[in-house]
């Protein structure tokens, strides 16, 4: 990792990543480089096989039961927009909150236009969804809620197993956003009777940019399913119509073979280590940087403030300085790297009360330490007291 | 003499890992071949295992979710 930096921008994406992520990543580009799924020669194969492994872990990892109904894309944003767009048609109702990221808002709002009904329900100042909130927004035509397991601003986590237990009792699919969640906390579609879930490679499972993808549950139909693109999929190849089987119904063109190489090894980091160690390290860091900066005169910090209520993402302001400036300091003066501002979710933003401005946000990771939370206090004291 | 060899056929190329996967665990012996281009014009692979073993592997199959496309004869 480089040096004299701490990296707490972990909510964005995750660094560093775990070195064997890296070395497979090398030895996918050296060894394998094959297209995977095309081709019958052992490279190929190899590559196949390296793909076929990651979708079991991912599956594993969410107590699915078939790996071919996890779909690899780019981002969770992929996965997102697949499943929206594949299932959700105009007339359909579906209930959203008001701590969406951008990835599942603006999805939504294009579909209004053409004839989506949505509800975006109102959480608390903290970023809690009210499940009984959803009960009562549900309308004959509801088809799906969608939420996000955790915010990306402020970390709160949504009741799950409550929501998904209204949806399951209504007929209703429930479609979870854990862009944030997947590897930072243990996540299980069977007991929290999740349909969908949207996932990311690069945070908290270690893997590079550009993987990502949707788990789909059991209840939901292939036939039912429209794929957002359509392409070369190395099977059925006679046929110039899209094959209607899970996986390749919704993966078209060639996959970002070596990130999803990365992402296996950074799945079977998250595996080793167990992600219940995994929240438990993360849980710990959370709370002493909460404590630590409610005690600093002069700083505002939003969302549940306990560390047991949300991820190991905190945001803040430091009264009288815009958090753009806060950023620069951290990051020109003490080698503190985070995100200020929007953070892609005006929602939030207006739930917690900090929009336009937006906030200074710190996402810590499995890899960051105690003294580092140290570290960033003191900075943000000194922040605070006008001394940088 | 040489045993007398199949292949199964897969509609894509996950059935035939996962196919791959639970016929290596029973220690039969297989391959991962080029899908012959008189059973398909499909650019895929199909799993090669020795023919009398082909009962028994469509039994396992058969009772998980990999989808089978068919089996024919070397």
């Amino acid at each position: 990792m480089k040096d004299n930096i701490i990296y707490f921008d972990n909510a964005a994406t995750s660094y560093p990543k775990p070195e064997e992520v890296i070395q497979a990543m090398v030895h996918f580009s050296r060894m394998i480089g094959g297209s995977p799924g095309r081709s019958g020669h052992r490279l190929a194969i190899e590559a196949g096989r390296i793909v076929f492994e990651a979708r079991e872990r991912i599956s594993q990892l969410f107590g699915g039961k078939d790996s071919s109904r996890v779909v690899f894309g780019l981002n969770a944003t992929e996965g997102i927009n697949q499943g929206l767009k594949g299932l959700l048609r105009p007339g359909d109702h579906v209930i959203s909150s008001s701590m969406e990221h951008n990835s599942v808002m603006r999805p939504l709002r294009a579909m209004m236009k053409e004839g989506l009904e949505v509800t975006i329900l109102p959480c608390s100042p903290e970023g809690f969804l009210d499940p009984q909130g959803v009960k009562k927004a549900l309308r004959k035509n509801t088809k799906m809620v969608v939420l996000n397991h955790a915010s990306n601003v402020v970390g709160t986590l949504q009741p799950l197993a409550e929501v998904g237990e209204v949806c399951r009792q209504q007929g209703v699919l429930f479609f979870v956003d854990a862009a944030q969640s997947a590897g930072a906390i243990p996540i299980d579609l069977e007991r929290e009777k999740i349909d969908l879930l949207a996932f990311t490679g690069h945070k908290a499972l270690f893997g590079p940019q550009g993987t990502g993808g949707l788990v789909l549950g059991e209840r939901v139909e292939e036939k039912e399913l429209t794929p957002v693109k359509q392409g070369g999929t190395g099977s059925r190849s006679e046929l110039e119509e899209q094959p209607d089987f899970l996986p390749d119904l919704c993966e078209s063109g060639t996959p970002n073979a070596v990130g999803i190489a990365g992402l296996l090894a950074g799945l079977d980091f998250v595996l080793r280590e167990g992600v219940e160690k995994i929240r438990v390290h993360e849980m710990r860091l959370t709370q002493e940087l909460l404590q630590g900066l409610q005690a600093i005169p002069g700083v505002v910090l939003y969302g549940p403030r306990d560390a047991r209520k949300q991820l190991s993402t905190v945001s803040f302001n430091i009264q009288g300085i815009e958090p753009s400036e806060v950023g620069l300091k951290l990051d020109e003066e003490f080698g503190i790297l985070c995100r200020v501002g929007l953070h892609c979710s005006p929602a939030s933003h207006r739930t917690i009360g900090t929009f336009p401005q937006g906030t200074v946000r710190f996402g810590l990771s499995y890899f960051n330490r105690e003294e580092e939370v140290e570290e960033a206090l003191q900075a943000a004291g000194r922040i605070a007291r006008r001394e940088a | 003499m040489k045993m007398a060899q199949g292949v199964i056929l897969f509609p894509s190329i996950h059935f035939a890992l996962r196919a791959e996967k639970l016929v290596k665990a029973k220690g039969i012996s297989y391959k991962l071949i080029p899908v012959p281009r008189h059973l398909s014009s499909d650019c895929g692979v199909c799993l090669r295992i020795p023919w009398e073993k082909k009962g028994e592997v469509l039994g396992i199959l058969a009772q998980t979710r990999v989808k089978v496309d068919g089996a024919h004869p070397l």
